[in-house]
């Protein structure tokens, strides 16, 4: 059969199965009917008129989440669109993205929340699950409608790109969105500890004179809302943790039984400042690359459960604006495309941890942030999949990148770990060149 | 013996042997300016740009100077570097101008690495004059023959730079260009301008005046950027010449024939006294008349020029 017309039913064979963090050992099969998963396991299984498509060999496993992404719709779509953020995700291997409320305007009223959902679904490539503002056009100083964006579907509230400086507000969100059963999630950095800074401050910005980011300035801000989360009882999710300490302030957080969760980027377990010393605005980032002792830590708190999941912090911006100075250009980068391979490459391949757990850390770990469906393939769930070779080795090329923007510090990069075909509801979205 | 690279970007990857090669040939033009006619033909036909995104007066005028006296053409442009960021890109103009043809382009920007990245895109020399904070390459020679005149080879020479370590280029070329001549650097300021990572690019930190002074053979005195106060990096100029000011009583307590530099323009009262600017151990005047022969001899050399035709010129 040819996997570019998918019927009702079908069943899906010779795949390797990846659930519930482990990998299993024996080739498996799916059964897909009416959207949903009809049977899944190991072995083989024939229905007498269902057509059946051969998986090569390929691992199937949930289609991933990920829980941080920039669609920077509406107001910024010469950077990404919801339509073209979701061709990104499902090249990419996902299926649902949580999306950050920093668009122009700011997502802070349920129809911006409904906008955005029905945007979504005229794509109908991924599954776009958006969060809404902390506070009234992220301006840090009175709350948005929490409750009844949440009634629009909103799966949590962020500043995101707008740190919230008074703790205040920060207690309020907590408590309030506690009442409501759903997160916040606190982007960390104190802005006047950042100050002007545009990379890690350390031996790298004292020597390419690049003002610095302090760890502290991320240190100090997880600590208050860790506190406050102790405070309130309200859901304290980190975004993009990236420091030693901070990784240390959750870990003792999680002890203490608050209720915080955390994710980490590919970038942040994978590269340090030193790349910065090529000035290529690729490298740039916020939280900027920190150091050696900063990616072993991340590594470390991502093996122990300190560290939840994995998010990318997707974030497109345009060539134009990545051709400017490193310290005129705006921080971010894309990474829907690049983070399976990027997980494999840096965190299987280097023995960190096995390919079960990655897997484990971009699904299930991560629906569980934000109570999202998805994550798991069993009898009646969605038939959200993934289809893809580990070992499969490939260059990052920026003709190839489905998102709009290419920013992409792997661009030219060979990675180990190849996304093959993606379904979200059992409806292919997308297949790789040579996949058939 | 020629310079590796078509350009100049920086003090931290020159060899040795190139430093030793720019500062030799800037000898030699230094003794042009002697002879009644200053202008050398060795430019004609090659056109200059001088590109300033920031604004500058004594270097791009010393760069001009030497342009002229290499008998070059010039081509002046300055831009605010914000008009860039409207939306043409550096890339943008710098094609443009390389469009036009040009031989080589001296250029000035308030970001890190945009030398880098002019030379990067760009087949005509590059020469930078200052990109941010990070490196001022023709400052660090001009302040390195100023020494050399002074104390012949730098080996084992003692050099403290005073000020704002943090923000200066002209720190950070000197630091790389003097450790590479075997000369010993030590840095001195409040912590709040000098951070202990600078330890990393091969320098000493000295917090205390008193004793970075006491044993060095030169002090290179920085401009404090009067700016920097509003940004809580220090109190006052007061109390910045109370404890970092080189005044005539912090000389009385160094060795008799240490000299003093500053790469101008100074802060009189501030970072120095008037009494130290203009009085019997200060070279700064010497330091702007080397500074046209160095960029004349960085002109020469990244031109293709042969060093050793220039002693009979002399």
């Amino acid at each position: 059969m040819d996997w570019k017309s998918i019927p009702q039913e079908y069943l899906v064979h010779n795949v390797k199965l990846c659930l519930g963090g482990k990998l299993s050992a024996e080739t498996g099969y799916l059964h897909v009917k009416d959207g949903k998963v009809k049977a899944i396991g190991d072995g083989k299984l024939s229905v007498e008129n269902v057509p059946t498509f051969d998986g090569n060999g390929a691992v199937l496993s949930p289609g991933f989440i990920d829980v941080h992404v920039h669609f920077r719709e509406p107001g910024r779509e010469e950077k990404e669109s919801i339509h073209t953020g979701s061709r990104a995700a499902a090249a990419g291997g996902f299926t649902s993205v949580v999306t950050m409320p920093n668009t122009l305007p700011p997502v802070d009223s349920a129809p911006m929340i409904t906008y955005q959902f029905d945007r979504a679904r005229e794509s109908g490539l991924c599954r776009v699950f958006p969060t809404g503002a902390i506070s009234k056009n992220q301006d840090g100083e009175s709350l948005t409608e929490f409750g009844d964006m949440v009634a629009a579907g909103a799966v949590g509230f962020t500043d995101d790109g707008a740190p919230v400086m008074n703790g205040s507000l920060m207690k309020y969100a907590l408590q309030y969105s506690k009442m409501l059963g759903i997160p916040v999630t606190c982007h960390a950095e104190d802005t006047s500890l950042a100050g002007s800074g545009v990379m890690h401050a350390g031996s790298w910005s004292a020597k390419l004179g690049l003002p610095g980011i302090p760890r502290v300035a991320e240190d100090s801000m997880i600590y208050r809302d860790c506190e406050l989360a102790r405070a309130t009882g309200g859901h304290l999710h980190v975004a993009h943790i990236s420091t030693k300490g901070a990784v240390e302030t959750v870990r003792r957080a999680k002890a203490d039984g608050i209720n915080v969760t955390a994710e980490a980027t590919p970038h942040h377990f994978t590269l340090n400042h030193s790349h910065c010393q090529t000035f290529s605005p690729m490298f740039k980032m916020n939280p900027p690359l920190r150091e050696e002792s900063d990616v072993e830590a991340v590594i470390a708190g991502l093996c122990d459960g300190t560290i939840d999941c994995i998010a990318t912090d997707h974030a497109p911006h345009t060539v134009m604006e990545k051709e400017l100075m490193f310290d005129q250009a705006p921080f971010g980068i894309i990474g829907l495309e690049t983070a399976l391979a990027v997980g494999i490459t840096s965190l299987v391949k280097a023995g960190k941890l096995d390919l079960g757990k990655l897997v484990y850390l971009m699904t299930e770990a991560a629906a569980k942030i934000y109570n999202l469906p998805g994550g798991k393939l069993e009898e009646g769930t969605d038939a959200d999949f993934v289809l893809f070779d580990p070992e499969q080795q490939w260059t990052v090329l920026a003709d190839e990148v489905q998102s709009r923007s290419s920013n992409s510090p792997w661009l030219g990069e060979k990675l180990t770990g190849r996304v093959k075909a993606t379904f979200m509801g059992g409806r292919n979205t997308w297949l790789d060149k040579d996949f058939s | 013996m020629a310079l590796s690279s078509k350009d100049l970007i920086g003090l931290e990857h020159m060899s040795q042997e190139e430093i030793t090669l720019i500062l030799d040939t800037a000898d030699a033009f230094r003794a042009v300016f002697d002879r009644p006619v200053r202008k050398v033909p060795i430019m004609r036909g090659k056109t200059v740009v001088n590109l300033f995104f920031e604004p500058s007066t004594r270097t791009r005028i010393s760069f001009e100077l030497a342009e002229q006296r290499l008998s070059a053409d010039i081509i002046n442009f300055s831009a605010s570097s914000s008009s860039l960021k409207k939306g043409e890109t550096l890339r943008d103009t710098a094609e443009n101008i390389a469009a036009m043809k040009i031989d080589m382009i001296v250029m000035r920007h308030s970001s890190p690495g945009a030398a880098q990245y002019l030379a990067d895109v760009l087949d005509a020399s590059v020469i930078n004059a200052g990109d941010g904070p990070h490196e001022h390459p023709t400052q660090g020679l001009l302040d390195i023959m100023t020494m050399r005149h002074k104390l012949g080879s730098l080996e084992g020479k003692k050099i403290t730079i005073i000020g704002d370590i943090s923000h200066s280029r002209v720190a950070r070329s000197n630091i790389y260009g003097l450790t590479k001549l075997g000369a010993e650097v030590t840095l001195c300021g409040p912590p709040t301008m000098v951070p202990g990572a600078m330890e990393q690019l091969g320098a000493k930190v000295e917090f205390d005046l008193k004793k970075a002074v006491r044993d060095a053979d030169a002090l290179n005195i920085l401009r404090i950027q009067l700016e920097r106060q509003s940004q809580m990096v220090f109190p006052s100029n007061r109390e910045y010449a109370l404890m970092f000011g080189i005044d005539e009583e912090v000389l009385r307590t160094t060795k008799p024939e240490c000299f003093v530099m500053h790469p101008g323009p100074m802060n009189r009262e501030v970072e120095i006294s008037s009494a130290v600017a203009d009085g019997p151990r200060q070279v700064i005047l010497d330091q702007v008349t080397n500074g046209v022969a160095v960029r004349m001899a960085v002109i020469y050399l990244l031109s293709g020029g042969d060093p050793g035709s220039l002693a009979g010129r002399g």
